[in-house]
């Protein structure tokens, strides 16, 4: 497939030169019999969004544990700034598909639980909490519980947690696919500015391609049986855009029809 | 449970549970407690003695009865609740109180009205039965899909078609689960009842096991009841598995 | 909408003690006295104080059982839902418990307790036990992964998951396996007072029928089906209240 790339590309992201924050060595993963990911090499650039993007059962999801340190790798390493994973670490935080909130605690202990973990005091915690409620436009709701929150704003309590703790790379598993569409669209956008005014790498699991495509400085298509990165495409023009241009960008509209080409055999 | 890479089933334990009960009974730590071995063999002995017979078709024809009238009492009043709303909010709270009521304390009033024989078990074991088969069944006309009786309608069934090819099915699996919990609740109605009057079934037997200090034969019983519940119980867990198997996808 | 169910409610409750009363009069039995009589039992009953001697002497081994059920039943619960070892170990016990009519060890207990308190503690535990072992075994075992996994992904220590985040996700469960560990409780504490040795409110019952004075008989039955369900409901009531929003919240509802 051929890759889009135009000279501005090249002096900015070029692969070769670029900083990596994030690798994976040779990673396979058998449950039993059943080989969820196999013999996979990836790596992902410093400050950048890369998504992995495939069908159900491509194993992403397991690759975004294993780089999370909640897997482990039946062979192979991940490494993250050159030091090999070998379980959770305060350098990577993870957003979930099901927003993972606890349902008996209020937004602002919801956000403050990362470093309420990290044995931060009290004052301290919920005073940085409170700075990323309001970053993720939740102001006043610091004391109301999940349940008394729509589906987008629980994914908001569930990034301004991983954002709080301030690591260097953020795993987004899927982080959109509960909210409804219209939220999803403003979610896509906010994330481009995050993407844009944190210095932090992120890696973002969808099964979305107008999505991937939406959001992504790197796509990492991945492939079932047996799973394996079929494709790394680099958008290249995109991030110049203005938010509400892209998808009517041709560039995004040849990429997403090419994904799709590549991916239509795999899906029953 | 894996143990050296080789799945142990699920209920495998009670072997090693059996072991120690062994053991402990070897060492005489309590007359109370014979060992195991001793308790299996009086078991077949007992098992063969027309007492012990006695006192299982006795508990046997009480409990099947007193299922029986819990059953066709239960079901229908349940399904009657379901489908009408005044029926439902004048009998529902009554039926939660004696759902979470003592029922033990009852015993006595069906003493004295029914005196001291089989009628009072029957009764005890379908007053133990009857409130949740009711509440379940009620649950499962409830919890029908209205997308799915619209979808009859739309299709034009006739009401006993309806209910025949729809209704029926949609809730049976909440009916079943009922019928199960229900019989589970029976049966130790109906040896609550048993003990509490002592003279008839299984009560007597225990009574007079206890009171001659027979520890094996005392044990053989229990052991007997309790592997009878256990396989009523699991049975029906898994007949309830086989005839609602599409419970879960719905 | 909420005065209809009300009335409705009164209603109901007019019809089936009227039909007490009315069945009482005619009467269905000569063991059966009428609503009013049994009422003013039970009236003279509270009045003259041996109601709430009795009921201090019925609820002591009920308070003492279900309070070790509960301690010992959470502890064996948490063990059983955290380990597969123990699950594996302990749970069929538990199960066949459920299943099997653990009334039948009484006469057991008796030899082996005498028939005082110990006894009657023993029945309550053995009724109470087993439904607050699995409600709580099963409650923790279902913890949503993705709970635990978060807690993980921010490095919490085995400890911190088991406090901050499993127990917290199980109590409704746990909360309501020990409501009806009370109620399975109350059913063990008449038993034996009925079955072991007449005391407390199995006292009045016993003793009411042997001299034929079936209005207290009456009376001191319906006085513990009414304790034992208004006590229930008032769990329950305080489950919703602490519980409210724990069994929502997640991306499903």
């Amino acid at each position: 497939m051929a890759m889009p790339q135009t000279n501005h590309a090249m002096d900015q992201s070029s692969p070769v030169t670029q900083d990596i924050a994030v690798s994976a060595h040779n990673v396979s993963k058998n449950y039993g019999p059943v080989e969820a990911l196999k013999d996979l090499t990836l790596e992902f650039p410093r400050g950048q969004l890369t998504s992995l993007l495939g069908p159900s059962g491509c194993g992403k999801t397991t690759l975004l544990k294993i780089i999370a340190g909640l897997l482990e790798p039946t062979a192979g390493e991940v490494q993250v700034d050159g030091k090999a994973v070998t379980g959770p670490g305060p350098d990577r935080a993870f957003v979930f598909q099901d927003f993972a909130l606890l349902p008996w605690a209020s937004v602002i202990r919801n956000v403050a639980f990362g470093l309420e973990l990290r044995g931060i005091a009290k004052t301290e915690r919920e005073d940085i909490a409170e700075k990323y409620i309001k970053d993720v436009g939740l102001s006043g709701f610091e004391k109301s519980f999940p349940h008394e929150l729509s589906g987008g704003m629980r994914q908001r309590v569930g990034l301004a947690r991983a954002l709080s703790v301030d690591a260097d790379v953020l795993l987004m598993d899927e982080p959109f696919s509960a909210v409804d569409e219209q939220t999803r669209r403003k979610f896509q956008e906010d994330l481009l500015a995050l993407v844009a005014n944190e210095n932090k790498t992120f890696i973002f699991v969808t099964h979305s391609i107008e999505e991937a495509v939406y959001v992504s400085d790197q796509i990492a298509i991945l492939l079932p049986r047996p799973s394996r990165v079929s494709d790394i495409i680099r958008p290249t023009g995109l991030r110049e855009k203005d938010s509400h241009s892209i998808r009517r960008d041709p560039e995004y509209l040849d990429i997403v029809d090419e994904i799709w080409d590549s991916l239509r055999t795999y899906v029953e | 449970m894996k143990l050296f890479g080789i799945r142990l089933p699920g209920m495998s334990s009670l072997i090693i549970w059996g072991l120690v009960w062994e053991i402990i009974g070897r060492m005489e730590v309590s007359f109370f407690v014979p060992p195991l071995s001793a308790v299996i063999t009086t078991l077949f002995e007992v098992i063969g003695s027309p007492a012990f017979q006695k006192a299982l078709y006795e508990t046997a024809y009480a409990f099947c009865a007193g299922v029986f009238f819990a059953i066709a009492i239960g079901i229908p009043t349940g399904i009657l609740m379901g489908k009408n709303r005044l029926i439902d909010e004048l009998l529902l709270p009554w039926v939660n109180i004696f759902l979470s009521a003592p029922l033990t304390a009852l015993v006595p009033v069906l003493l004295v009205l029914f005196g001291f024989g089989m009628k009072s078990i029957i009764i005890t074991a379908t007053l133990f039965a009857i409130w949740i088969i009711i509440l379940n069944a009620r649950a499962g006309v409830m919890q029908i899909n209205r997308s799915l009786l619209e979808m009859a309608q739309s299709f034009g069934a006739t009401p006993w078609a309806a209910f025949s090819k729809v209704y029926f099915w949609a809730a049976l699996p909440e009916i079943l689960g009922g019928v199960r919990i229900g019989v589970i609740r029976a049966v130790k109605g109906v040896i609550i009842g048993q003990l509490l009057i002592s003279i008839v079934g299984f009560g007597a037997l225990f009574e007079l096991y206890a009171n001659n200090f027979l520890m094996e034969h005392f044990w053989a019983v229990v052991v007997v009841l309790f592997a009878l519940a256990f396989s009523i119980s699991e049975l029906l867990a898994y007949l309830e598995r086989r005839v609602s198997y599409y419970a879960a996808k719905r | 909408m909420t005065h209809r169910s009300l009335y409705l409610k009164i209603f109901s409750a007019v019809i089936v003690f009227g039909a007490w009363e009315i069945a009482g009069r005619i009467p269905v039995s000569y063991a059966f006295p009428t609503f009013f009589e049994s009422m003013a039992a039970l009236g003279r009953m509270a009045f003259d104080g041996s109601l709430w001697q009795a009921y201090a002497e019925t609820l002591k081994p009920l308070a003492i059982g279900v309070a070790i059920s509960a301690v010992t039943g959470n502890a064996m619960g948490l063990w059983i839902g955290l380990s597969k070892f123990f699950d594996w170990l302990f749970s069929p016990i538990f199960i066949v418990m459920q299943a099997a009519p653990l009334a039948a060890l009484i006469p057991l207990l008796v030899m082996m307790y005498g028939i005082g308190l110990t006894s009657k503690i023993f029945v309550v535990c053995i009724m109470a036990m087993p439904v607050i072992v699995l409600n709580t075994a099963g409650a923790v075992r279902n913890t949503p992964t993705s709970l635990t996994e978060m807690g993980r992904s921010f490095q919490a220590s085995w400890w911190e998951v088991i406090l901050k985040i499993i127990i917290p996700a199980a109590s409704p469960v746990i909360f309501s396996g020990l409501r009806l560990g009370v109620s399975a409780g109350f059913i063990g504490a008449i038993l034996s007072e009925l079955k072991i040795t007449p005391t407390g409110v199995g006292d009045i019952i016993t003793y009411s029928r042997s001299i034929a004075d079936y209005a207290s008989m009456y009376a001191a039955i319906f006085s513990i089906i009414l304790l034992a369900v208004l006590f229930l409901n008032l769990l329950e009531r305080l489950e919703h209240y602490l519980f409210e929003g724990n069994t929502r919240g997640y991306a499903s509802d």
